[in-house]
């Protein structure tokens, strides 16, 4: 169950998206979030569907993959589907009690489901076809010309990089504690709000101190091998745009209008 | 009081990609008192076994009767379970959460419900099993005590909920020689005093040797070899096919035996295996 | 490579680590908001270590292996006394970097010294901090990765790995950095036992080419292969030698709270000579 989510996972592969400099491919996820915003009919949302898939054809990932990462928002994809449904007046279908589905309500629904998946799908992308180190350096590069103005743009890289590796440490780490606890008795599934709430401190706390082990331990083993901040550090591997940054730029850009001139279909 | 294991299987992420069968036809019975030793390598499903034998996990066919009593059916009191099968995971001690000793001990009896004055003696009681002084460590933190103590308060946690089954995942993984020492014999004492049955897992064979009277291993998923130690330990060509080993002391009169002629020892421990020497030494001279 | 090994069998002799007078006090702020000793941890301590040996550090829980293991490449500064490496002082700010790229260090918990999600980024995050060169970086690390035979991983995810591969990896990390002598903390106790095998056979190896090697156990079998071993009780060096002259004096390793090795202890209770140290001695007794 909690080991099944996808989000932040690497798919190694050697595709042209997966060569692409990591700082592209940011721009590129930024720019396909701002235009599911621009996109106001079907045919946007055609369009944009053939882009993404055809960006995951060559990325190689298999669908299945991907599409696992979306069973892990489905509570939050089927919840903005009810509220978009009921919320909007307009000419009405259903009725019953105070409860009324309207066509643009319906229409609009759809739109917002259509846009989050499309969203869920295009982020993921990024994080399955880029290394998580890449990502980070990528991010930090592009935040660079802010630390100017104080943005620590090493360290929220830094941060980054640890934060994904031990996402999985600390599933397992929860993991261990919800069963150590439920051996003793413990019930996290009755009574009402409160009580649940309370019978959480006997993994929360656990897992507070087995964090705060692990970020201890964590630095003492990152000094011991010379960490002393962002001055004077080099990458094994140096990021670098070349050729096919530049093509993959084009298209961007011409995807772009593309997007811009659907919202003109009638 | 026994436990009684018939055909479990198990699947891990079942129709995903990363489906693995984790345990394939196991049967296992385990009866009144005994201490049971299970060995087997890293991923041979012991982990997975014990989390079936307290509901922690269901099989996906076959039964797991606990004295006489399926907990598989899904018409099981599992808080029922949970208190007849007490579950020690590998690092207790990373589960302890309240302020007080005597506080977090008393966390698995008040789940079930035991209160007032039978809850003050239940938790005494735990305390000192584990061979700790109750007045003089009830009110101290857990955080503060040294690494064998707070594991042994995190098995008092588990012991308090009067088990008549002891499940203990490598109690003495990670501790110093002394504090191993006491772990083991704070066993045998929970095994004496209540006639608990104890099943012990770990990858130390010389205390699977020293404290068991059966020993179970588990390969890929399945019991690969059941019997007393000697019977297990004698196998040791095929225990290190399954990236298993003998006790130190196994290896030690295996070579003298085959060396020296006239003598032979199937000693496990280093006890025994100094009488058998005493005895060749007499018989020679 | 061929005449490294060389240099480094002719300096062997050489000192590399010394600790002279050392004492590490741990404090705590008191109710009245001042700080006072709660506990010293190494109680004047003094020892040399001479370049290429391999020493094993044993004693129970608190008697101060690990906090001492933390004094050697300055992840922490004594109270009193002093820590030369190779000719520098740990309490130098100015060398600390330059002692911690020559005294790597692979802690007990292989979990939690992995920086990176990928291996072989991880493995380079030493020599980025050194801001060795990319190119340079690569040859390292694809280099550490083969020494400790994980060459095939280098593109997995670290969760991936089981806990001995885990281990090997940082010893990589540690060995990107070229050092001198790496310090293992306790490294098998969370292993299983195939994982401890491929540890300490790694351990071996390692010292073989050359490095200093620094072993704290709890594992008596593994602290016998050393060349030589430090007891420390309660802060202090409770005795220094050989494996076999101190496995030899049970009063010594029992007062130190540790545990005779099977031989020795099956040798004595089965009322054999103390002469006899190894298994071939006891087989020629009873011949």
């Amino acid at each position: 169950m909690i080991r099944d989510i996808t989000l932040g996972q690497y798919f190694p592969g050697k595709s042209p998206i997966h060569r692409l400099d990591a700082r592209t491919k940011i721009i590129a996820t930024f720019m396909f979030i701002v235009e599911m915003f621009i996109v106001n009919n079907f045919w946007g949302f055609v369009i944009a569907g053939i882009g993404l898939f055809t960006v995951i054809g060559i990325s190689r990932v298999p669908l299945k993959f991907i599409f696992r990462g979306l069973t892990a928002v489905f509570l939050i994809i089927a919840f903005t589907f009810i509220i978009n449904l009921f919320m909007f007046d307009g000419r009405i279908l259903w009725h019953w009690w105070i409860f009324k589905i309207t066509y643009e309500g319906l229409i609009r629904a759809c739109f917002m489901v259509i846009r989050l998946v499309l969203l869920i799908l295009g982020s993921s992308i990024l994080t399955l076809c880029t290394k998580p180190i890449a990502l980070t350096d990528g991010l930090e590069k592009l935040l660079r010309p802010f630390s100017r103005f104080g943005v620590p743009s090493h360290e929220i890289a830094l941060m980054m990089t640890i934060a994904l590796r031990f996402i999985p440490t600390l599933m397992e780490e929860t993991d261990k504690i919800i069963k150590a606890q439920q051996a003793r008795g413990a019930d996290f599934e009755s009574g009402n709000i409160l009580r649940r709430a309370k019978s959480l401190i006997p993994i929360l706390v656990p897992l507070f101190i087995s964090s705060f082990r692990i970020a201890q331990e964590l630095a003492l083993a990152m000094e011991a091998r010379c960490y002393h901040g962002g001055d004077g550090r080099t990458r094994m591997n140096e990021i670098h745009f070349n050729k096919e940054d530049v093509v993959a730029a084009v298209w961007m850009v011409a995807f772009l209008g593309i997007i811009i001139g659907s919202r003109f279909i009638r | 009081m026994s436990i009684e294991i018939n055909n479990l299987r198990y699947v891990y992420n079942p129709g995903m990609p990363g489906e693995t069968v984790a345990l394939n036809d196991v049967s296992l019975t385990i009866g009144d008192g005994e201490m049971v030793g299970i060995i087997g390598h890293t991923g041979s499903g012991k982990s997975t076994l014990l989390q079936h034998m307290n509901g922690l996990l269901k099989p996906a066919s076959g039964d797991v009767f606990v004295d006489g009593q399926c907990i598989t059916d899904g018409k099981a009191n599992l808080v029922d379970i949970r208190r007849k099968v007490g579950l020690v995971f590998q690092y207790p001690e990373y589960q302890l959460f309240e302020e007080t000793v005597a506080k977090d001990v008393a966390f698995g009896p008040r789940n079930l419900g035991i209160e007032g004055e039978e809850l003050d003696k239940t938790i005494q009681e735990a305390i000192e099993i584990v061979g700790l002084n109750y007045n003089e460590i009830q009110n101290s933190s857990p955080f503060e005590l040294s690494g064998g103590m707070k594991r042994r308060v995190a098995i008092a946690g588990v012991i308090a909920m009067r088990p008549s089954v002891l499940i203990l995942d490598e109690p003495t993984a990670g501790l110093d020689p002394t504090a191993h020492r006491e772990i083991l014999s704070m066993i045998r004492r929970i095994n004496d005093n209540r006639e608990i049955i104890i099943i012990f897992v770990s990858h130390n064979m010389d205390d699977i040797a020293n404290m068991c009277s059966r020993v179970v291993v588990m390969d890929k998923g399945k019991v690969s070899l059941e019997g007393t130690p000697q019977e297990v330990f004698a196998q040791g060509r095929l225990l290190e096919s399954m990236g298993l080993d003998v006790p130190p002391v196994v290896h030690i009169m295996n070579k003298i035996s085959d060396e020296v002629s006239g003598f032979y020892s199937s000693a496990l421990t280093i006890d025994e295996a100094a009488k058998d020497i005493r005895e060749y030494i007499k018989r020679k001279k | 490579m061929r005449y490294n090994k060389l240099v480094m069998n002719k300096e062997k002799n050489k000192t590399y680590i010394s600790v002279h007078n050392l004492i590490v006090d741990f404090t705590q702020i008191n109710e009245e908001g001042i700080e006072e000793i709660k506990t010293r941890a190494i109680d004047d301590v003094s020892f040399d270590i001479e370049k290429g040996s391999f020493i094993s550090i044993i004693g129970m829980n608190g008697s101060g292996k690990s906090t001492l293991a933390k004094c050697l490449n300055g992840l922490i500064e004594p109270n009193s006394g002093e820590v030369i490496v190779d000719g520098m002082n740990t309490s130098d700010e100015e060398h600390l970097w330059d002692i911690r790229s020559r005294v790597g260090m692979v802690f007990q918990n292989p979990d939690n010294q992995i920086v990176s999600s990928l291996v072989e980024d991880d493995v380079a995050f030493g020599p980025e901090n050194l801001g060795v060169d990319p190119a340079e970086i690569r040859q390292r690390v694809d280099h550490a990765l083969k020494q400790v035979d994980m060459y095939d991983c280098k593109d997995k995810g670290a969760h991936m790995l089981s806990g001995g591969q885990k281990q090997r990896i940082a010893i990589a990390g540690a060995l990107a950095m070229r050092p001198d002598c790496i310090i293992f903390d306790e490294p098998t106790a969370m292993l299983d036992p195939k994982g401890k095998l491929q540890v300490m056979d790694i351990i071996k190896e390692l010292n073989r080419e050359g490095i200093t090697t620094i072993l704290i156990t709890h594992y008596m079998n593994e602290a016998e292969q050393a060349d030589r071993i430090i007891i420390l009780k309660k802060g202090k060096v409770y005795s220094d030698g050989k494996p076999k002259d101190l496995f030899s004096n049970r009063r010594l390793i029992e007062g130190a709270g540790l545990e005779m090795p099977p031989l020795i202890d099956l040798r004595d209770k089965a009322g054999l000579p103390e002469s006899a140290t190894t298994l071939e001695d006891i087989i020629c007794l009873l011949k």
